[in-house]
């Protein structure tokens, strides 16, 4: 038995034995993987241990597990992690609890990504990779570069029809301006992907498998996440991104409607937030924080800011993934995305 | 005369009534002994069914109405999902009737004992995750894998060829992972023919081909039957090897379930697939029943 186990039990023992204490619990779930594992340490447990609360984990693959618990009147998690236009299609069902952000403080996070019913708490980018083995140090810097067949030959992947990422990219491939990008001009981005779609050489669905296509080789350059990359960069792999024209994209977090806990919920999402906390969190691993003063707390050397894709330099030269424009146009969008793909 | 003789039968079987009552008994006990795996059926299967397909008839507001199967039918790629996943289906079991006949014929020929060692060759790749397999496949098959490098330093190709990322692939992956569902009904049958039979077509004249095609085919039909019907059912529902496998550019119809689940609100709209899916699945099963069952049974009752 494992120390952090043989702890679980003894808590859980604690709990039946003293059971005013154990109303004093909140569930969390998250992505899973090393980027909870990030929020574990940097997040969860020191809050745990500031509120006298015990914080469960849980995990999730989206937004259909919070669907499913509010529509079955059987919410068990008190504080939802996900992907930001998911939580705000999930605002548009009335699947929230506001946000009281008396309690709350954002300041120091993005106004655009601060809503009643949900806030960003960390970022990913979608970034561009590319083999130097094959490219040198003057590979593909743009996703015009990447839609140029003719001057960068090779094998391509890009992400498979998730249309959010995959259509900010197409825009920009076709010259739209990256302040310009939302709202999105859609048929502008379906025409721009149409003119790809037959040079790539693979679609991935998950991280891993992208990984995977650019560590072996089988493609030549890449839309992958940032983690992913800097994985690969880490790993020795022959590659190179950088944060030019990447896609920011915004986790978010809400609290389920019907929580059990929402008010100490509240307490604890208000410390997730705090720069410190924060900055703690990005140390740990490359998906950015949220709020901006995490930056000025000292806590992040410069030279690793200039890893973090969500430094106030990085963040400089991304797009940001508008979640609210994906609430209202995700399923037309995803819907044409596979028309093409499927002629 | 006629009347005496029917009395004569009736007396003959004194315990004919005990025997009929007895045998009646024996029904409901048996059915008894039934009923709670056939509750557990209605409540595990029947009932989920039927909620899905009623799910499948309300929109994203809530309204009943036909909207997730007038867009299957409205979309063109949804047409042309349901067309790769029929080719990959139909692919799939060509191939596997091609390598697992000859492969099941042999085993079936061997020494009981060497055989039970080829079976088990057969059956090892169960032991593995299908997830592990299919990466195994890619770390063999890609560009820079094992195959290609090797094909390329022998000076077989020039330019390594495309195995994954393409419908190749997605057969590949999905007949080494359903060869054995062919492989084992195929055998067992195959074991179970009468050597005599063929004895006795050679003794009557007729040449070893000859023998073969008018006496052992025939008569490993059944197993045949049943090999293919579970092949191809099990394929038209493959998700993670064609996901993998195919990179994307092969979409069939679970991983239009799974992506339509995540992208629609309701539910109705990744119940429609499945229903449609299971309907298909079911007629298919029909049509086997009535143009293969009945030809199987046949080459059994001759037997």
């Amino acid at each position: 038995m494992t120390r952090s186990s043989l702890f679980a039990v003894v808590t859980a023992a604690t709990m039946v034995a003293a059971p005013a204490f154990a109303q004093q619990s909140i569930t969390v779930s998250s992505a899973g993987g090393a980027y909870q594992e990030a929020q574990r340490k940097a997040l969860f447990t020191p809050t745990a241990k500031e509120l006298g609360i015990t914080i469960k984990e849980d995990t999730t693959t989206g937004i259909n597990d919070v669907r499913l618990q509010v529509a079955g009147r059987a919410v068990k998690w008190d504080l939802a992690q996900l992907n930001g236009y998911e939580c705000a299609r999930g605002a548009k069902e009335g699947l929230f609890e506001p946000i009281d952000y008396k309690i709350v403080d954002t300041t120091g996070i993005d106004p655009r990504l601060v809503h009643p019913e949900w806030v960003a708490i960390s970022y990913t980018s979608l970034v561009l990779i590319y083999n130097t083995k094959v490219y040198g140090e003057n590979g593909p810097k743009t996703w015009a570069d990447f839609w140029d067949v003719k001057k960068f030959p090779g094998r391509r992947a890009l992400s498979h029809v998730f249309s959010p990422d995959m259509l900010s990219v197409a825009a920009m491939a076709d010259g739209v301006q990256m302040d310009k990008v939302y709202p999105l001009d859609m048929d502008r981005a379906l025409k721009s992907f149409a003119k790809i779609k037959n040079d790539v050489s693979a679609w991935w669905t998950s991280g891993a498998q992208a990984t995977q296509l650019v560590k072996d080789g089988e493609v030549d350059m890449a839309s992958i996440w940032n983690g992913r990359a800097s994985a690969l960069v880490a790993d020795g792999a022959p590659v190179r991104f950088s944060y030019d024209q990447a896609v920011l994209m915004p986790g978010c977090i809400a609290i389920p409607k019907g929580a059990p806990n929402k008010a100490l919920a509240m307490k604890a999402l208000a410390n997730f937030l705090k720069p410190e906390l924060q900055a703690d969190f990005s140390l740990l691993i490359a998906n950015g924080p949220a709020n901006q003063g995490a930056f000025s707390t000292g806590k992040i050397p410069p030279e690793r800011a200039a890893q973090i894709n969500s430094s106030p330099d990085n963040a400089k030269k991304q797009v940001l993934l508008d979640p609210t424009y994906w609430a209202d146009n995700l399923v037309t969008a995803t819907e044409k995305l596979n028309e093409i793909m499927q002629r | 005369m006629l009347s005496s003789q029917v009395n004569a039968t009736v007396d003959g079987g004194l315990n004919q009534d005990t025997l009929r009552r007895e045998a009646r008994r024996e029904t409901w006990k048996a059915f008894a002994l039934l009923s709670p795996g056939m509750a557990v059926v209605c409540l595990a299967i029947l009932v989920p069914i039927g909620w899905l397909f009623a799910l499948s008839l309300f929109d994203e507001q809530g309204r009943p109405s036909f909207e997730n199967y007038a867009r299957l039918v409205e979309q063109r790629s949804y047409i042309q999902t349901f067309i790769t996943t029929f080719q990959i289906a139909f692919t799939v079991t060509g191939v596997c009737i091609v390598l697992g006949y000859p492969l099941a014929y042999m085993l079936s020929q061997l020494p009981r004992r060497i055989a039970q060692i080829g079976l088990i060759c057969v059956l090892l790749p169960f032991w593995t995750s299908v997830l592990v397999r299919t990466y195994a496949w890619l770390v063999l098959l890609q560009r820079r894998g094992l195959v290609n490098t090797w094909l390329t330093d022998l000076g077989i190709v020039s330019q390594p060829i495309a195995f994954i990322n393409n419908f190749n692939g997605v057969v590949i992956g999905m007949t080494h992972i359903l060869l054995p569902f062919l492989v084992l009904p195929l055998y067992a049958s195959m074991r179970s023919i009468d050597k005599d039979c063929l004895r006795a077509s050679l003794n009557l004249g007729a040449s070893p081909i000859a023998a073969f095609w008018q006496v052992f085919l025939p008569l490993s039909i059944p197993g045949l039957v049943s090999g293919v019907v579970m092949v191809f059912v099990l394929s038209l529902g493959f998700y993670i090897t064609p996901a993998l496998m195919g990179g994307g550019r092969v979409v069939m119809w679970a991983m239009r379930i799974e992506q339509t689940a995540s992208l629609y609100t309701n539910w109705g709209a990744a119940s429609a697939l499945g229903v449609v899916l299971l309907v298909t699945t079911l007629i298919i099963l029909g049509l086997f029943q009535w143009r293969l069952g009945s030809r199987a049974a046949a080459a059994w009752n001759a037997r």
